[in-house]
C-alpha cells in the first residue's frame, strides 16, 4: 500500500540531490539545473498532499495543483533570465566557472 | 496505484536525478534531467493529477530542456576539466545535504498521517483540466494576471539582457 509517506520521503530525497548539487557542483549551468530539481520536489509533495486532502466531495484538493502550476510557470520564467545572465557572464568573462567569478567576494 | 509501479518510477527519477548532479558533461546532465522529469510525470500522473503531469512534460521536458541544451551548444562547454577538489567544501556540501534529509526523515516519522493510504476518489473518472481550470479563472484570477504580466517582463528582460552591449 503506497502511503503519503512515500511520496514525501521520495520527495525530500530529491529536494537533498538538488540541494546537494547546488552545494557541490561548480558549474553555473548544473547549479541552475539543480535548482529545478529542488523546485520539483516541492511540487511532488503538494500534489502528494492535494491527493491525500479530498473535498467532502471525495475530489482532491486542486488548490494545491493551482500552486503547482504558478510555481512551473514562474520557474519557466526563472530559467529564460537566468540562462539569459549566463550567457551575458560568459560574453563577458568566457566561463561558468563560479569560482572564476569572485569580483564581489569579500 | 500498485507499490512497485510507484518504486520503478521514484527510482528511475532518483537515480537520474542523482545523475545529474554526477556527470562531468553537461549535455549528458540535462539529458538525465529530461529522464529525471519523465518519472516525475508518471507520479504525478499516479496522484490523479493528470494535468500537472501532461504540463510538467511539456513546459520541463519540452520547453526549458531545450532551452538548457541550446545554452549549452551556443557556449560550447566541453567536458570539465578535472580542477583541484576543494575536499572540506566537498565534506561539508555532503554532511549539511545528508543532515537535511535526516531531518526531513524524522520528521516525516513523525507525521501520524504519513502512515494512513490515500482515501479513494468519489468517482475514478473525474474532469482534473475542468477543475483545475474552473479554480484558476475564478479565485486565482488575479495571481493568474499577475503570471500573465510576470512573463512578459521575463520577455523583454531576456531580449534587453542578450543584447550586445548594454546602454
Amino acid at each position: 500500500m503506497v502511503t503519503l509517506g512515500h511520496y514525501l520521503i521520495v520527495s525530500g530525497l530529491l529536494f537533498t540531490i538538488g540541494f546537494a548539487g547546488v552545494l557541490l557542483r561548480r558549474n553555473i549551468i548544473i547549479i541552475f539545473m539543480s535548482l529545478e530539481l529542488m523546485l520539483n520536489a516541492a511540487n511532488l509533495s503538494l500534489v502528494a498532499f492535494s491527493r491525500f486532502r479530498l473535498t467532502p466531495a471525495g475530489i482532491p484538493d486542486y488548490n494545491a495543483q493551482v500552486f503547482v502550476f504558478f510555481i512551473i510557470t514562474v520557474a519557466a520564467a526563472e530559467v529564460a533570465v537566468g540562462l539569459a545572465i549566463i550567457v551575458a557572464l560568459y560574453r563577458a568573462r568566457q566561463t561558468t566557472h563560479v569560482e572564476d567569478v569572485n569580483s564581489l567576494k569579500f | 496505484m500498485p507499490l512497485f509501479l510507484f518504486w520503478i518510477f521514484s527510482l528511475v527519477m532518483l537515480i537520474f536525478g542523482a545523475a545529474v548532479v554526477i556527470n562531468r558533461n553537461p549535455i549528458a546532465s540535462a539529458l538525465s534531467l529530461v529522464v529525471c522529469f519523465m518519472g516525475l510525470s508518471a507520479l504525478f500522473m499516479s496522484l490523479d493529477a493528470f494535468f500537472i503531469g501532461i504540463i510538467q512534460v511539456l513546459v520541463y521536458a519540452g520547453a526549458v530542456m531545450v532551452l538548457f541544451l541550446f545554452i549549452i551548444m551556443l557556449l560550447d562547454l566541453r567536458v570539465e576539466e578535472r580542477r583541484k577538489l576543494n575536499l572540506v567544501a566537498f565534506a561539508g556540501g555532503l554532511a549539511v545535504g545528508l543532515i537535511f534529509f535526516v531531518q526531513i526523515y524524522l520528521v516525516i516519522g513523525q507525521l501520524s498521517a504519513a502512515k494512513q493510504p490515500f482515501p479513494p476518489l468519489a468517482s475514478p473518472k473525474m474532469d482534473d483540466v475542468h477543475n483545475v481550470g474552473a479554480l484558476l479563472f475564478t479565485n486565482y484570477n488575479l495571481p493568474f494576471q499577475i503570471i500573465g504580466v510576470l512573463v512578459l517582463v521575463a520577455t523583454i528582460g531576456v531580449i534587453v539582457l542578450s543584447k550586445r552591449e548594454l546602454r
